[in-house]
Parts: structure tokens; sequence; C-alpha cells
């Protein structure tokens, strides 16, 4: 149940090797919106865009490859997509619409189907929601005080960030690696992160993450009719290479662990919470 | 009704019987109590696709034949009630287009409507949608609310000018100081209100959604008075939150309270483009906002029922296939 309801599993990457080039895995968010764009299934996507500040991601609306291409990579701080949302289909005008988000952003888009009380003509128009993977999130600031002061690298020197196996990554343009404990990144975490009850995005149409597969590889998750349609149409197709996930090392057994782990941490934060003060406690959203 | 015909066949050309088959039903659904109606549930097509996706699929296409004999007694009665607003809501409500008939053909019976009703009293009805803040200077619009609270089993406060009085009020919202401010308050400073349904206004996906849950809710099968419930209580929950709203509640009772994840709703979801984000946070611009709480109600944050939320899909298509949609 901490992996929510899918359909299908498996561990894949992107076939294009020039999308792999700059992705921060297998390069699936890319490659499946690729094909959604060139197959008419989406119009644009919602994605993480360069912002004004390195590392600090901005909303697109991507409606070409190339501007996807312009989006790949992981960047660990927030990036409020569905503030695009309406925007995409308004002022882009776009019927299908693709958007790539976090779990938390992904409840916000289900929550916005069901309960559209200021999204009007939007929750049909979602056409397809990538989910990621996610343990917790960093304000910008933060951000920076982990890579500038924690990893001594500039912010605008850094080639990739990248958090696995324990570790916070940075490497730069020029090939050094630094590294700190993922245990120092804690303290940066938003609060906001400590009530999410959702690891692997469950209500995403297509959830996907590094954790499970080997490097340079994804563990995706199909979850609803159409995510399971279009990702077996962009296999078909050719887009992915794909193996079982039960072939693969760490695999499922890692997904779970770390879920199981999250959620219940955060459970266990959410009910300090509600007996925080003195007969007082802090608000519970999911009650 | 006879307006609501007419469009009907201005629309649709071919489905006129429909309509006509309605009004003769029309006798039963009288002021019936919430218990008590819910005796004669009868199995109709459209009711059961609430639980599984499955089952959707597979009633889709005899649901259509049926449509035509089906007795239309079980259907619930909506009013909706004009207090002082701009009848934007209601044009919401209409702008469901094929599914405003669908709603009124199959689930229920507008009994009283100013602009699309020929009803002068306010009756006895299930569902009380009421548009508009209460102006306090007018005694007519002060007993017509009381009225339609008296008369109705659920009331619905359509969005945020019966909500929070939104531009009604001395809100800002980049209008001048004007006198008459004074005089208008949300309904929920007069009566009390079961549903609140905010924004300005409120889409026609949620005041349909709203209708069908209510609907389920009054004369559905037991499984399905569960779900309606379990849609509506956050709604009701909002109902009791207050009578106050503002782009700073997500301030006060988001972010203040460590929830915000930075997602960026209350921005796409602001009518007046007073928020914007900064760094991950919603940043509010108070004198743009007209506070009609569209943001707060949104947001993932305010609530999020996982009850509900996890069968988003298998709910989406029950209400699509109880619209007939696709058939259109």
């Amino acid at each position: 149940m901490v992996l929510g309801n899918y359909k299908n599993c498996v561990s894949a990457r992107a076939a294009d090797p020039s999308i792999r080039s700059a992705s921060q895995d297998g390069g699936i968010v890319t490659q499946l919106f690729a094909f959604a764009l060139e197959e008419g299934i989406i119009d644009g996507a919602v994605v993480a865009g360069q912002g004004d500040e390195p590392y600090n991601p901005e909303p697109v609306v991507a409606t070409t490859v190339a501007e996807l291409m312009e989006a790949r990579g992981t960047r660990y701080t927030i990036c409020p997509n569905m503030s695009m949302i309406k925007e995409a289909t308004r002022s882009y005008g776009l019927d299908k619409v693709g958007i790539v988000g976090t779990p938390c952003q992904i409840q916000a888009i289900r929550k916005a189907q069901l309960y559209p009380m200021g999204m009007r003509s939007v929750g049909s128009k979602v056409a397809l929601a990538i989910g990621i993977f996610c343990m917790e999130n960093f304000s910008y600031q933060s951000l920076e005080t982990m890579v500038e002061d924690l990893c001594n690298v500039k912010m605008e020197s850094a080639a990739k960030m990248d958090i696995g196996k324990g570790k916070f990554s940075v490497y730069t343009s020029r090939g050094a690696v630094s590294q700190i404990p993922l245990k120092l990144t804690h303290k940066f975490e938003q609060p906001g992160c400590h009530v999410c009850l959702d690891y692997v995005a469950n209500l995403a149409d297509v959830s996907t993450g590094s954790v499970g597969s080997p490097d340079g590889w994804s563990t995706v998750f199909t979850r609803t009719k159409a995510g399971e349609t279009i990702w077996g149409k962009a296999i078909e197709a050719g887009y992915f290479e794909t193996k079982p996930i039960a072939d693969v090392k760490p695999g499922l057994d890692l997904v779970t662990k770390l879920a199981t782990e999250k959620i219940t941490k955060n459970q266990k934060h959410l009910d300090e919470r509600a007996t925080f003060g003195v007969d007082k406690g802090l608000r519970n959203p999911y009650i | 009704m006879g307006l609501l015909s007419n469009l009907k066949k201005i629309f649709t050309g071919s489905k006129p019987e429909k309509s006509e088959a309605s009004p003769e039903a029309v006798i039963v659904p009288e002021p019936v109590m919430v218990p008590e109606s819910v005796t004669v549930p009868k199995v109709m097509p459209e009711e059961k696709p609430v639980v599984k996706p499955s089952d959707v699929k597979v009633e889709k296409k005899p649901e259509i034949q049926e449509m035509e004999e089906k007795p239309v007694a079980e259907k619930i009665t909506i009013g909706h009630v004009h207090m002082s607003g701009c009848t934007g809501c209601l044009v919401s409500l209409a702008d469901n287009y094929e599914g405003l008939f669908t709603l009124l053909d199959n689930y229920a019976d507008l009994n009283y409507c100013l602009t699309l009703a020929d009803v002068r009293d306010i009756p006895k009805m299930d569902v009380a949608l009421v548009e508009g803040s209460v102006c306090i200077n007018d005694p007519h619009s002060v007993e017509d609310i009381k009225k339609a609270r008296r008369n109705a089993t659920i009331v619905v406060a359509l969005g945020s000018c019966a909500a929070y009085g939104n531009i009604t009020r001395f809100a800002r919202g980049g209008q001048w100081n004007q006198p008459q401010h004074e005089n208008y308050v949300p309904i929920g400073d007069l009566i009390n209100v079961d549903v609140y349904l905010p924004a300005c206004p409120p889409s026609p996906e949620s005041i349909k959604n709203v209708a069908v849950m209510a609907y389920l809710l009054l004369r559905g099968s037991d499984e399905q008075k569960e779900l309606a419930a379990a849609y509506l209580k956050p709604l009701m929950d909002l109902a009791q939150r207050g009578t106050d709203a503002c782009g700073c509640d997500l301030m006060f009772d988001v972010i203040n309270q460590g929830l915000c994840m930075g997602c960026g709703t209350c921005v796409a979801t602001c009518p007046v483009r007073a928020i914007t984000m900064s760094y991950g946070k919603p940043n509010i611009d108070c004198d743009l906002c007209i506070k009609c709480g569209a943001c707060y109600a949104q947001c993932p944050r305010s609530f999020f029922n996982f009850d509900v939320m996890n069968q988003f899909e298998a709910i989406g298509e029950a209400i699509d296939a109880a619209m007939g949609k696709g058939d259109e």
C-alpha cells in the first residue's frame, strides 16, 4: 500500500541517447513527454524550466521537444508547476496538458479534478500527469547553503546534483565531486514535506524515480488507465528500453523500504503535531 | 421549467421527449425529508458506477436506452436562490451545457430559480444553491434567505459572495471605499450553511460534482451515501470554518502551520492574479485580493481526504458516466 495502486512496474531508460546525456537518471519524464508530444497525446507539458538563477527552476509550458530538453535533470528545490496549469489551458490554449510533479503536486492535480472550485476547464484537460519519487524538498536558500557552504561548490559551477546511497553529491563542470552525508541535509528540509504521506506519487498516471533501479535507469510505475495506455504505446514504438523490475538490483524492495520509512516517519510527525501544545495542536490537513 | 425545455430543444434538438417525461414525474419529489426519501432507491444504472471503474464501462451503453422510460420520480429538487451577486455562479451552473440537461433530466428538478424557473415564492426543496451575499438593508432579501434555510434540507453557499461576502463586502480587490459595502453580509452570518462551494465563480465542474454527490447522498444506496458524505465533508467543514476568507488564510493556516510545500495551486486558482510564487511560497497582494477564499479551498494542504482522493479515477469515471459524457 505504501506504493499506491499500480498496474505495472518496470525498470526503464530512454532509448534516445541524446535525451539521456543530460537527464537525471533514465530520462523517463523527458522521453515520455517527447513521445506524447509527437503522437499528439499532449499539446504541451508543464515542466521545470531554467530559471534566472542556477538550479532555481521556474515552471514553463514546453510545447516542443527542444523546450523539454532544456528542462532535463533534477533541481532539488521547489518548482511550483501547479501555478502554470491553468495558464497552460488559457494563454497557451492547450487542450491536452502534460504535467510533471512531486507527489504533493500530483495530489494537488487530483484535488483540482475532484474539487475544481477555482479550476474551471482544467481537470478534464490534464492528459498525462507524471509523478516523481520524492523524499523531501529544499527551499532555494537551503539548497544554496548546502551546495556553497557545505559542499564548497559555487552554484553556477555545479553541473549536476544527485541524492543517492545516503549522500548528497554535487558534480562540477570540471569533473570534481563533492559529497556530504544526507544526514547533514535534514535540517534544511522544508517543513511542509514532513507531513507528506506519499513517496512514489501514488496518484500520478505514471510515476518514476531512480530508486530501485541500477544507475542510469529508472523505476517506472503505471497507475491509471491513461498512464498504462500511453506507456504501452511508447514501449511499442520503441521509445524505452525496459527490464523487468524483478530482474534488477536493488529492485522493488528498496522502493518499498524507503516508502515505508518516509510514511512511518511523517505519520509519526503528524501524530506529534496533533498534541504539540497543551490541549492544542497544529493543523492536520488530512482530516 | 418551460423555458428550460425550450432551451433544451434549441440545444439538442433531437431529444425533447425526455424533458416532457419529467414534468409528470415531478409530482413525487415534494419536500421529502432526507431519511425517508431513501427508502425506495431504485437501482438506476447511473447510480452504480460510483463503486468501480469496471462497472462504469459495462453500464454506459444500457443506460442510454433505459433513460427514455425510466421514471424520474427519484429526482431531488434543487433551487437557486439569488441574493446580491452578479449571477456569475448561475452562469457557471449553466456552463455545464448539455451536462446541465443531463442533471435536470436524471437527477434534479430545478424548482426555484429567478431566471430559469417561473416560481415566485421559495418552495420546499432538497438543495438550495444560494448565490450572493445578503443586503441587510433590504428586508425582502433577509426574509428570503431565512425562508430558504427553513425550506431547504441542504443549503449550499454557491460561490464566494454567499460564503464570504467577496466583492460585495468591504473587501479591497482594487475597489474604492464605498458606503454600500457595509450593508452586505455572507449568508453564513444569518443562517446555518451546510456546504460551502467557494471561488468566484465556482467552476461548472465543481457545481456538477456537488450536485451529483447531493443526489447520491439523498437518493443513493448505502455505499453511494457513504461516498457522497465523504466527498462533501470537507466542504461542510469549510462551512463551519467561518464566514471570512482572504489570501492571508494561506499564510496563517497553511504556511505558518508548516504545511505549505510550494506546489503553486493557489497561484493558478486566484481569479484576480493576486498571488505569485517567490522562492517556493505564495506571495499575496492583499490590495488585489477580493477575499473569495478560492486559494485556501483549492490548496491541497487545506484539506486532502485520502479516502476520496485515492479513488480519483473511479469517481471521475463514475461522474462522467452519470453525466453521459461522450454520448453527446
